[in-house]
């Protein structure tokens, strides 16, 4: 078989060790070509990537579209649709909770996503100076909450930010002296709390994520800072941030979709929906499955795309622009 | 020389003092969620409150046990990201080739089409999947998540991209000529070169299945069917909440998933920037 094998081969102009692995391709018959080798790639080709777009069909487009045009009908999932025209969104527009919603899910953003960010380029930066074995021990720790899920997450911390007078962080005020805080059932305790969660967890992400950015430095630039007598500060400022602007630029991104996207946290610390942590997810996934207006929902899940497609944008705009005018400085 | 000396010892303190403050922050709640999942209730609510572990993590695992299949619900989760990764990775890396190494009509606005999937935020699909799921009647079967979950135009992409770089035309070529399918080119050449990129790949997919609420909370609601995150919320369901024993089930869902960190960190810490770097 291997010699036949061998023989074929040395025919087409390939004598190479072939041999040495037989069970390689063991079906080598000389087969008939009805199409070309070009004709067959197409045909891989398109095989090849098909499951997706099927999947994509079903799950993907079709969906997307049925969300459009249920965002103009009455639908309690059972009885048949009636079509409402612009109604489903005149009442989410005059639902003073939907427009609280986004507030919310922009303040819990900003409130979880800035202060975290800049934490990350400082632990980042303080990491990136340090010898290596420590830096191994010191990644791995705040690596670690990464790896935790949002709902155990958002479960310590319910636990931490507990309304009890026992909770471990009603604990701390009252030892300072202040008034215990319902936390769940309050404006800014709630933001506070989720803001927390946040921060917590994906801190070490971004950290980590600056940190490979900031290996990518050469240190010579640094040194030749230092030489110059600049500061750690205008070391930074000068050179960490602006080199690390791709990076900054990407992270940027992904928290701000996840912000808008935000839905465990609030749902599991509160105990469902409430006004106080109201999230735009949160309020369809109420109207969805909690009341079964399927027509509100379907509004609200539009208005949602809308503001991440309008959010995208000024993230894409922002990165060209910035991409431009660093180009510009390096010219310089 | 001897004050400047002096002034990078501060600054080195410094730097460690502020690190291990960090990183103590960010090991406190799973200390916590110990300290908690070991002790009763009433040691939880008495002032001042416990702040070491106590001896009661198995009485509050039993009660786990009586409110939650835990190990069901583990194992759930297991077969969900397992299979899907599985898939994704087949899948995935099939249509990357494609991509990458084959030419044919419409292949840069197909791709171009699976890069803009990604700006679409899932939870617009959401409602009417819920029904397409339910015309399929897989509500509380497992395929309601692990189908749609197969797709995912992120790993096409990385695929895509690793492939044009990692795999040299000059191989597909030679493997041709021997008169190898293209299939079997996929799965004798292209396999074995990008199995570092399933590695990378694998732990992002399986980490982003296992820690998903929102569509396993809608799809699975037969308690036997829940994914161990929607088994862990409903603990939180209960009107007074025995802080002791959602602590202890939270604890047990959470340490596998340390100890396979711990013992890959390498390769996890490598996906999650690479694949941040990348994109």
């Amino acid at each position: 078989m291997a010699a036949k094998e061998q023989e074929e081969l040395t025919a087409i102009g390939s004598p190479d060790e072939n041999d040495k692995k037989p069970s390689k391709d063991p079906n080598k018959k000389p087969k008939k070509r009805i199409y070309s080798q070009r004709q067959r790639n197409m045909m891989s080709g398109y095989l090849f990537i098909s499951p997706f777009y099927l999947l994509f069909a079903v799950f993907g487009i079709f969906p997307i579209l049925f969300s459009f045009y249920l965002g103009f009908f009455s639908w309690d999932g059972l009885g048949p649709m009636e079509f409402v025209g612009l109604n489903n969104f005149n009442i989410i527009f005059n639902d003073p909770l939907f427009w609280k919603s986004i507030y919310n899910t922009i303040m819990i953003g900003l409130m979880g996503t800035a202060p975290q960010l800049i934490a990350a380029i400082l632990i980042a930066f303080a990491l990136n100076s340090l010898l290596i074995r420590m830096k191994t021990v010191f990644r791995l720790a705040i690596f670690l909450p990464y790896v935790t899920s949002i709902v155990a997450v958002a479960i310590v911390f319910s636990v931490i930010f507990s309304n009890q007078e026992s909770g471990l962080v009603n604990q701390a005020i009252t030892f300072f002296g202040g008034d215990p805080v319902t936390w769940t059932r309050s404006e800014w305790g709630t933001k506070i709390a989720i803001s927390v969660m946040v921060f917590w967890r994906w801190v070490g992400y971004n950290t980590l994520i600056y940190l490979a950015g900031m290996q990518s430095i050469p240190n010579d630039l640094y040194e030749a800072a230092r030489i110059d007598g600049a500061s750690l500060r205008q070391q930074i400022q000068y050179i960490t941030i602006p080199m690390l602007k791709p990076f900054i630029l990407f992270t940027v991104f992904t928290a701000t979709i996840g912000a808008l996207q935000l839905f465990a946290e609030p749902q599991i610390f509160q105990g469902g929906a409430r006004p106080e942590g109201m999230t735009v997810v949160l309020y369809l996934y109420r109207d969805a499955f909690g009341s079964n207006a399927f027509g509100t929902a379907s509004a609200a899940a539009l208005v949602l795309f809308f503001i991440v497609i309008i959010f995208s944008s000024m993230n894409m705009y922002f990165t060209n622009k910035i991409g431009r005018s660093s180009k510009v400085g390096v010219k310089k | 020389m001897k004050s400047e000396k002096k002034k990078i010892n501060t600054a080195k303190a410094l730097i460690y003092t502020a690190l291990t403050l960090v990183s103590l922050a960010s090991l406190f709640p799973f200390y916590w969620m110990f300290v908690m999942g070991t002790n009763t209730n009433q040691a939880i609510n008495q002032t001042p409150p416990v702040v070491v572990p106590g001896g009661n993590m198995g009485e509050n695992f039993q009660n786990v046990l009586n409110s939650i299949p835990f190990f069901q619900a583990m194992l759930n989760s297991l077969i969900v990201s397992s299979s899907i990764t599985i898939g994704v990775l087949f899948l995935c890396s099939l249509a990357g080739f494609a991509f990458a190494k084959f030419i044919f009509p419409g292949r840069t606005i197909l791709f171009i089409f699976i890069l803009a999937t990604m700006m679409i935020p899932p939870q617009l699909s959401l409602i009417p999947q819920y029904f397409i799921i339910t015309e399929l009647g897989w509500l509380s079967d497992l395929r309601a998540v692990i189908v749609p979950g197969l797709m995912n135009a992120f790993g096409i992409f990385w695929m895509r991209q690793y492939i044009a770089s990692a795999v040299p035309d000059d191989i597909i070529e030679s493997a041709r000529i021997d008169g190898c399918s293209n299939f079997r080119i996929y799965w004798n050449i292209i396999v074995p070169i990008v199995l570092p990129a399933f590695a990378t790949l694998g732990i992002i997919v399986f980490m982003a299945i296992w820690g998903d609420y929102l569509w396993p909370l809608v799809v699975l609601q037969d308690q036997s069917t829940h994914t161990i995150q929607v088994a862990l919320a409903s603990l939180m369901d209960g009107r007074v909440l025995d802080y002791g024993m959602v602590l202890a089930g939270t604890f047990w869902a959470t340490v596998p998933l340390i100890i396979i960190f711990l013992l890959f960190n390498r390769l996890f810490i490598r996906s999650i920037t690479e694949g941040a770097v990348k994109s």
